[in-house]
């Protein structure tokens, strides 16, 4: 079983390379049981698509949506 | 008069000029040198202008606009990164990872403060203009270097390959600066944004 810090560098990493099957495998079990960590997953995916998002912006019309 | 939709798909000085502001930002954050960051936007307006002819109009104004300035900000990045060393990543890391060793027990399960929180529907929070000002402040307060390494990843959307081959850092190197830096964000914005009545940063 996966400790909470290594899950934390599991959950960052997956989102630079593909996880091998067994990484996969412990990250998915450990996340069954463990709250913290699906936050801290779901708090990552937060960031990444905030970025990639960005703040709403002056010129994003209606229009061109 | 022109409708917004037809302007949105013209290289104008009004259609470039209504992107400044995200141009700007997206520009500032990454070079963390709002002098520099002027004059590359205005560069890039200049150009876009200069070019506006090869405007194919296959994507938007603004994805066309804002590749031209990727690409001046990865030239700024290269030319920057040259001047930095392994080591310095090191330096810069020493404090965020004993501040991350402490959310641990010696078992390296959460501490019970230390356990991530349910940020709730966060996505509220993206269209509220406070929440990007606490937002940036977080990005800026990551060490240099390491933010850098983190605006590659998930402003210029590069993979990690191209960052560890441009910065000349091993592919764990990389790994490890990239946790650090979401940890580094997640835990200001955590405090700073998340939690209701947090202390300021």
């Amino acid at each position: 079983m996966l400790s909470c810090k290594e899950v934390s560098y599991l959950i960052s990493e997956e989102q630079d390379r593909d996880l091998g099957i067994v990484e996969r495998m412990q990250l998915e079990l450990h996340l069954a049981m463990c709250k913290g960590c699906t936050n801290l997953r779901k708090q990552m995916s937060f960031l990444r698509g905030a970025i990639r998002r960005g703040p709403p912006s002056d010129d994003d019309t209606p229009a061109d949506r | 008069m022109t409708s917004p939709a037809s302007l949105a798909h013209t290289v104008t000085p009004e259609t470039l000029a209504a992107m400044r502001t995200d141009m700007l930002r997206f520009a500032t954050l990454q070079l963390r040198d709002s002098h520099l960051a002027e004059d590359m936007v205005q560069d890039t307006m200049i150009t876009a202008l200069a070019k506006a002819d090869q405007f194919a109009g296959r994507s938007s104004v603004k994805t066309w606009v804002f590749t031209i300035l990727r690409n001046n900000v990865i030239d700024a990045i290269k030319l920057r990164a040259r001047t930095v060393n392994a080591g310095d990543y090191v330096a810069e890391g020493e404090s965020m990872d004993s501040a991350f060793d402490a959310l641990f027990k010696a078992n390296e399960h959460w501490t019970p403060a230390a356990r991530p929180t349910d940020w709730g529907d966060p996505e509220d929070a993206l269209r509220e203009q406070q929440f990007w000002t606490v937002f940036d402040a977080c990005l800026n307060r990551l060490p240099e270097n390491t933010a850098r390494v983190f605006m590659m990843r998930e402003f210029l959307e590069l993979d990690s390959h191209e960052i560890c081959h441009t910065l000349s850092i091993s592919m764990t190197n990389c790994h490890v600066i990239l946790h650090r830096a979401r940890n580094g964000l997640r835990r200001c914005l955590e405090a700073n944004w998340f939690t209701e009545g947090a202390p300021a940063c």
